[in-house]
């Protein structure tokens, strides 16, 4: 069994939580200045690395809160978990140095 | 509003509680009696409200099998009090937290009550609960929604040290929660 760690409820099984895909992506100030071709971009093109990604995740089975998680796409391993509007320690550069 | 001041007898999907003899599990299930459940959101709660201490761990419940209180996430508890209660429980509640922006939904209708207990107890949740449930992982007083099979549920641990458990599910589930916990029970009871 996968555990994640809700940053509030702590370890949980992975079957009590929702992916939200992509994390970190901002609302364009001004949607009316943009192009279609930008706008497209913003809701439609995600990133799919082959490594670490940075999602939201929700713990819809617990405390329902949603947070943000590291995640190694390669090896399903859950790096580090954060509240939403933090920004997680580690990032694709400080792992590829550990 | 007239429903909530006067309230009638409810029929219960499960029946009227009865007690039945433990089977060879040794793990009691029972239907709850009806009871009054109060779901409260407040992001910034303070201390208490209306006796009830809010400012408590996630994932813990207090009180006793008259009235509890579990803090289900940061901004979320389900308080369970008796029937005839309700409407001054949250009307006490709604006074103490006046001027905070706040959510109190009376729920008595949506959940159903199970109560679990015996040595073995948590073998049988286990069956359909991912979760934890040891000493170390789920101590008396915890309390937190999880799942049970397909259903959600809301597992809470009372207080004391022999295992009794209060699995609380929507009304559509409870007869799939209830046959569940049967069916898991006989199984701890036949296992080799
Ligand atoms: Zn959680």
């Amino acid at each position: 069994m996968l555990l994640i760690a809700c940053p509030y409820c702590g370890n949980r099984p992975e079957t009590e939580f929702r992916c939200g895909g992509q994390a970190h992506i901002a609302r364009p100030a001004d949607p009316t200045a943009l192009d279609d071709d930008a706008w497209s971009a913003h809701l439609f093109v995600r990133a799919n690395p082959r490594g670490i990604h940075a999602e939201r995740w929700c713990h819809a089975h617990g405390c329902g809160r949603w947070f943000n998680a590291l995640r190694d796409t390669v090896s399903d391993r859950f790096l580090e978990t954060y509240p939403v509007g933090a920004q997680p320690s580690r990032s694709i550069e400080t792992e590829a140095r550990a | 509003m007239l429903e909530v001041r006067y309230r009638t007898a409810r029929a219960l999907p499960l029946g009227r509680p009865e007690t039945t003899a433990p089977d060879r599990s040794g793990i009691l299930i029972r239907p709850a009696d009806a009871e009054a459940r109060l779901t409260l959101r407040v992001r910034d709660p303070g201390r208490s409200a209306a006796d009830l201490l809010l400012d408590r761990p996630i994932n813990t419940v207090a009180g006793d099998e008259g009235r509890w209180i579990a803090r289900l996430g940061p901004d979320e508890w389900l308080i369970g009090t008796a029937e005839y209660e309700a409407d001054a429980l949250a009307a006490t509640i709604a006074a103490d937290l006046a001027g905070k922006a706040h959510a109190l939904v009376d729920i008595s209708h949506r959940n159903v009550g199970i109560d679990l207990s015996g040595a073995h107890a948590a073998i049988a949740l286990n069956a359909g609960c991912p979760l934890d449930l040891g000493e170390a992982g789920f101590p008396e007083g915890s309390a937190t929604r999880t799942l049970l099979g397909k259903a959600e549920i809301v597992l809470i641990r009372r207080p004391g040290p022999s295992p009794r458990y209060r699995v609380e599910c929507w009304r559509s589930f409870a007869t799939y929660v209830h046959g569940f916990l049967q069916e898991a029970a006989f199984g701890v009871g036949h296992g080799e």
